[in-house]
């Protein structure tokens, strides 16, 4: 069964709780190539994870794994304190797991605000008759999921091009809008897929701003995949650390800094 | 006002009218494209399958009969009973939805991600598949439709113009019954993909198939409701298109004629599909009766296609069409590119 283990009090004050997912002996093969072997670690509520590695250790495989896009041949997913059947990847998404792409997968023929309503799904229960009516519930959610998304749009400080759409605007405010859509979902887990990648300093340091702040505001947990060093270890309450598909570290980041392979993996290639 | 004029009056509203018709084959192939980029060759055929099977139905036909005949040697061929319009129109509307569900398990689900002229061979194979399973399953003879939609000249029309102009215009019922079905139509489909969370979900796994699993939506359903809706639009068509001239195999060719319609229009674009079926109706009558009696008539016949391959030379994308989508039209229509190439060099 799960880890139930009494959460703890981080040095800035946030509360984590217990295991919100766990993966356990996970293991993933295409054909012949073993993409993730054996892996097991966990995700508590209200924290930063990161996973970590040098290109091609599996990372993106391992996301896709817990969005659903991937199923692995072996190994086990718990959700929420239950095991997680095989399922299709709208499913995962309607269970409250919300994610970001590292190639960003946006609707690009909609504008900004159309984007983050698809995030909305989940919170759309009306008829469709009533929806085209515009009348009682489907009137009353419209409105709610208007006000959700102004929020986000808002936190996120997009407000200049809601009704642009999303196929003109640069790279780094489409990364922008694709945390808003997931964000939109009231996910109980973030993923996000190389948030920073392609982006320069400032943006990064936007990036990571808003990272912090929605794990701060909203207590959103979130799992980050991500390539850049120091703003990993800057970000995260633990991490895993990948090589080859697999598990070679996991803990703090300064557990991590410390751990032998992982500097022998991946630290100490980048120092040399 | 000279007679020319009165004429040519007459002619260009009869050729809205005619546009009108097109243009509800036309919606049929938007619909399908904009949700998954399929140019669905089909969609002539499926209005004809949705007219045969609503006759049937109507009818109280035996579906299948000739083969169960021929099997068993029995002699059954009708049920005995009518079944009243509305009623089959909604049961017709059952097995167009049943026959999306099939298309869409059986044939499209695996063919994910692949190429676009693919997918196009694909609902040719389709096509071919549902006219012959159509004249298995209701015969193939020529069958009258009659819904209870009203046909013949408008007297009141005939009037009014009599008065003004000295000269009644002949304007056929069925053709304002049908313009106000379209109309009625486009406005359902317009709000319908804009306002509804399903409409949002056709958009967005149009534009992504990744990004829509990731917010919850499931592509099986999208698309058994894309092709339902095309089976409803086909089913309007073919209730129309078959009252007006009868459920017959050349129903089905009526999907070339909005093949023009789509150039103009372009393929992406609801609005454009009923402008562009309009411009060709108007265009081809008018043509017909201004240019017509000089070269010996039956201008109708290519009227379109000559207005279509000007608009492929000079506006690929169509009056309102999405440029992104341009190579999807081309892949489909190679042998118009192969003829626009070798005109624009």
């Amino acid at each position: 069964m799960l880890d139930e283990t009494q959460g703890y009090t981080t040095e800035d004050g946030r509360k984590i709780g217990g295991v919100v997912m766990e993966m356990k002996n996970i293991t993933l093969r295409f054909g012949g190539v073993v993409a993730i072997k054996d892996i097991s670690f966990d995700i508590r509520e209200g924290e930063i994870r990161a996973i970590i590695g040098p290109n091609g250790a599996g990372k993106s495989s391992m996301l896709n794994v817990i969005s659903g896009f991937y199923r692995p041949q072996e190994g086990e997913v718990w959700y929420q304190g239950a095991l997680r059947p095989p399922m299709k990847p709208y499913k995962v998404a309607r269970q409250g797991l919300a994610r970001t792409f590292q190639n960003i997968a946006l609707f690009d023929g909609m504008s900004v605000l159309d984007n983050i309503m698809t995030g909305r799904i989940r919170q759309m229960t009306a008829g469709l008759f009533a929806q085209a009516l515009w009348k009682g519930r489907a009137e009353r959610e419209e409105v709610e999921n208007r006000e959700a998304v102004e929020k986000i749009i808002d936190f996120l400080e997009i407000q200049h091009i809601r009704k642009t759409p999303v196929g003109r605007l640069p790279y780094g405010l489409k990364k922008r809008v694709e945390l808003a859509r997931a964000l939109a979902a009231e996910p109980s887990i973030l993923l996000l897929d190389e948030p920073m990648a392609g982006m320069n300093v400032e943006e990064k340091e936007d990036m990571s701003r808003f990272v912090l702040d929605v794990n701060d505001e909203f207590g959103t947990t979130i799992v980050l995949i991500e390539h850049d060093m120091g703003v990993v270890m800057d970000l995260s309450d633990r991490v895993v650390v990948m090589d080859y598909g697999r598990k070679i570290g996991d803990g703090t980041p300064d557990e991590v800094r410390r751990n032998q392979d992982v500097i022998d993996a991946y630290l100490g290639v980048a120092h040399d | 006002m000279p007679d020319q004029m009165i004429y040519a009056v007459e002619v260009f509203l009869n050729g809205l009218m005619a546009g009108v018709l097109y243009s509800l084959v036309a919606l049929g192939f938007v619909l399908i494209y904009k949700a998954s980029g399929i140019f669905n060759y089909a969609q002539g055929v499926l209005a004809l399958f949705a007219a045969l099977t609503l006759v049937g139905v109507m009818d109280g036909q035996v579906p299948f009969a000739h083969l169960i005949n021929a099997v068993f040697g029995t002699e059954i061929h009708n049920f005995g009973w009518h079944v009243p319009a509305l009623m089959a129109i909604l049961l017709t509307m059952a097995v167009m939805v049943l026959l999306a569900w099939l298309v869409n398990t059986l044939i499209f689900r695996h063919l994910v991600n692949q190429e676009p002229i693919i997918l196009f061979m694909a609902t040719i194979g389709l096509a071919y598949f549902l006219e012959g399973f159509g004249d298995i399953m209701w015969g193939a003879d020529i069958k009258k439709l009659d819904v209870g939609l009203p046909q013949g000249i408008n007297g009141m029309i005939d009037e009014i113009t009599y008065g003004i102009f000295g000269y009644g215009f002949f304007i056929d019922n069925l053709d304002l019954v049908a313009t106000a079905v379209a109309a009625l139509l486009v406005t359902a489909l317009v709000i319908f993909a804009q306002v509804t969370k399903q409409g949002r979900a056709m958009r967005a796994v149009a534009d992504d198939h990744q990004a829509a699993l990731s917010v919850g939506i499931s592509l099986d359903f999208i698309w058994v409701m894309v092709w339902s809706l095309a089976g409803f639009v086909a089913l309007v068509a073919g209730i129309v298109w078959g009252t007006k001239s009868g459920v017959q195999f050349s129903l089905s060719l009526i999907a070339l004629k909005a093949l023009p319609v789509l150039m103009l229009g372009g393929f992406t674009s609801i609005p454009g599909a009923i402008v562009g079926g309009l411009i060709i109706g108007v265009g081809e009558k008018l043509f017909e009766f201004a240019v017509g009696p000089l070269v010996g008539g039956a201008t109708e016949n290519w009227f379109a296609y000559v207005l279509a391959l000007l608009f492929l030379v000079f506006r690929p994308q169509g009056l309102f069409g999405e440029k992104d989508h341009r190579e999807g039209v081309r892949h489909v229509l190679s042998r118009s590119r192969r003829l626009q190439d070798i005109l624009c060099r």
